[in-house]
């Protein structure tokens, strides 16, 4: 969408510009545009040999209102998913002066393609991470606001889920800032857009629904509620998670902390339940063995390539528990 | 500081101005009198009427507001955006002239350091969610806007759940343009309840005049009556004195 019109700053600058800072005197070398949104555009830049990421906005006093919030997440205790602020300052040239801010650069992959190539186990691990960090901000007073995938990345080494826009952070009890149709109660008809614990927890709800339609749906009909109910149970992918869906879209969850419980449980539940069912295919195995027994050398090397699968998935899933334990910890 | 009052014209239109006195300049006498005109184009999906877009823009450049031309689709989305960032900009615009009484003429927000500018914002921010907020509606009922019109009851509904979601105080009233007999027509008296707007555009003009200079005309008596009113809280006495 386009911005509406009104008194608009210079906001674009040329890879290999460099950039003095009015008021702090940093120096920039502007490397690439990384993205362009609503608000403003984003570049990779350097400041000495440290590679940043540099915001500048069409209006200055949305630069000021995003650093205000980017300041109350690092005061949050406990939250390490937000970009660290680095800098805020102008910038003159002969177009006139141009506000930007500067923080720390988040190398990594956009958040649902990174879904679509793994497994639902990562999803389940990054909502944990997520809504522990939910809950800290909320209370802290605080609520996200504009929950999307296109604001979350999930950075490398070790993999983790970071939050790279925080545009729509809106002070509890608040009219919500900023928001996206898909990810807003208000849009659906399933509540209002004050800030509330809620109003975030649905949008992590749609997170997941969105997991399962990558290509977005409108709202058809009056009945939001039931046309997103319907969605949920529709798509076999989010079986495991319906309950937790339904659950956010409905308000039923009172904060942060209680969502996160139950995506634990269907984290364990669904380990159990696949090691359960390896166990199964193993006694199948024996058995057909017997029935077959001519062809007995075949069926052994069949059984050791299994072996060797089950013990993969075994480390596996031990090492995801560790994750897991490490992260909740 | 609390009980400040943002007033705003909103006009939702799709095309040019063909009647009566020139938009633009009764934008201009609107802003005038404390107002401030937002303007948003709806389009037909792959035909681009410049001429009417640009009239979009000088309306509301000349009301000191904000103006954006859309699809109907993005309508919804569009029409809460544009009036939550002109109420900004009116509230920055009355802390710009406090700061330049303070430190000199030319002085804005923007001239202050980073840090001081923070402290502010938190200010405008304060002041957005708390003021009262008038908003007149002047929706163009056209001929060509026919099929557009469930698109922008449905934004209208939009915009009063974001506003409801504001601490402050909210009163709409809606105007159509052209009407049946009239070149105005009311189809909402102040209310702080948009629901009540369901239904209001049944029965739409099919001429293909649009007299949008006329319709801000209206928009501007109308308010300075419910200005001579004052801060008068009890509508429905305000609403039979200004029956028409």
């Amino acid at each position: 969408m386009r911005e509406p019109t009104s008194k608009n700053q210079v906001c674009s600058f040329r890879s290999g510009q460099r950039i003095t800072g009015r008021w702090h005197g940093n120096q920039y070398l502007i490397v690439r545009l990384l993205g362009e949104g609503a608000i403003g555009k984003v570049y990779l830049a350097k400041k000495g040999v440290q590679s940043v990421a540099i915001k500048v906005a069409r209006e200055s006093m949305s630069i000021s209102s995003e650093v205000r919030a980017l300041r109350q997440v690092s005061k949050v205790q406990g939250i390490s998913l937000g970009p660290f602020f680095i800098d805020m300052d102008d910038v003159s040239s002969s177009s006139g002066t141009t506000s930007f801010y500067v923080m720390e650069y988040i190398e990594g992959e956009p958040f649902l393609p990174f879904l679509k190539s793994r497994g639902n186990e990562w999803m389940a691990l990054f909502l944990v991470q997520l809504l522990g960090d939910l809950a800290n901000l909320h209370k802290a007073g605080w609520v996200f606001g504009d929950l999307k995938p296109e604001n979350l990345i999930v950075s490398h080494h070790p993999f983790s889920l970071r939050w790279i826009d925080v545009g729509g952070m809106t002070k509890l009890g608040r009219s919500i800032k900023e928001y996206t149709e898909f990810f807003d109660r208000g849009y659906w008809g399933i509540g209002d857009r004050k800030a509330e614990a809620s109003y975030d927890l649905f949008s992590v709800a749609m997170l997941m629904l969105n997991r399962g339609y990558f290509h977005r749906f409108e709202k058809t009909g009056l009945d939001g509620r039931k046309q997103l109910v319907a969605k949920v149970k529709q798509q076999p992918v989010l079986d495991p998670f319906s309950s937790i869906i339904c659950k956010g879209i409905e308000h039923r969850y009172d904060n942060a902390l209680e969502m996160k419980r139950d995506l634990l449980d269907v984290l364990q539940k669904e380990k159990k339940r696949s090691a359960l069912s390896r166990v199964k295919k193993k006694k199948l195995l024996k058995q057909s063995k017997k029935v077959h027994s001519p062809s007995n050398q075949v069926q052994t090397t069949k059984e050791k390539k299994y072996r060797g699968l089950y013990e993969t998935l075994i480390f596996a899933s031990f090492l995801l528990l560790l994750y897991i334990l490490y992260l909740v910890g | 500081m609390s009980s400040a009052t943002i007033r705003q014209i909103l006009l939702i239109t799709d095309g040019c101005s063909n009647a009566g006195e020139d938009p633009v300049a009764m934008s201009s006498l609107a802003k005038e009198e404390g107002l401030t005109v937002n303007v948003i184009g709806i389009m037909d999906e792959g035909d681009e009427d410049e001429r009417g877009m640009s009239e979009v823009q000088d309306i509301a450049r000349a009301g000191g507001g904000m103006s954006d031309v859309v699809y109907a689709r993005q309508l919804s989305q569009t029409v809460q955006m544009v009036t939550k960032k002109a109420m900004t900009q009116t509230i920055q615009g009355v802390v710009n002239k406090e700061i330049s009484q303070i430190l000199g003429k030319n002085q804005a927000m923007e001239d202050l350091e980073p840090e001081k500018r923070e402290e502010l914002m938190e200010v405008v921010d304060d002041l957005g969610e708390t003021a009262s907020l008038d908003i007149l509606i002047l929706v163009d009922t056209s001929a060509s806007m026919k099929n557009k019109i469930p698109r922008v009851q449905e934004a209208l509904l939009d915009l009063s759940l974001s506003l409801r979601s504001r601490q402050g105080e909210n009163h709409y009233c809606l105007y159509s343009f052209p009407g049946k007999r009239k070149q105005v027509e009311k189809l909402l008296s102040w209310t702080p309840e948009m629901d009540s707007l369901k239904g209001s555009f049944k029965k739409l003009a099919s001429s293909g005049v649009t007299p949008t200079g006329p319709a801000i005309m209206e928009a501007l008596n109308v308010f300075s009556k419910r200005m001579k009113k004052g801060s008068s809280r009890d509508e429905r006495a305000y609403i039979e004195e200004s029956g028409m």
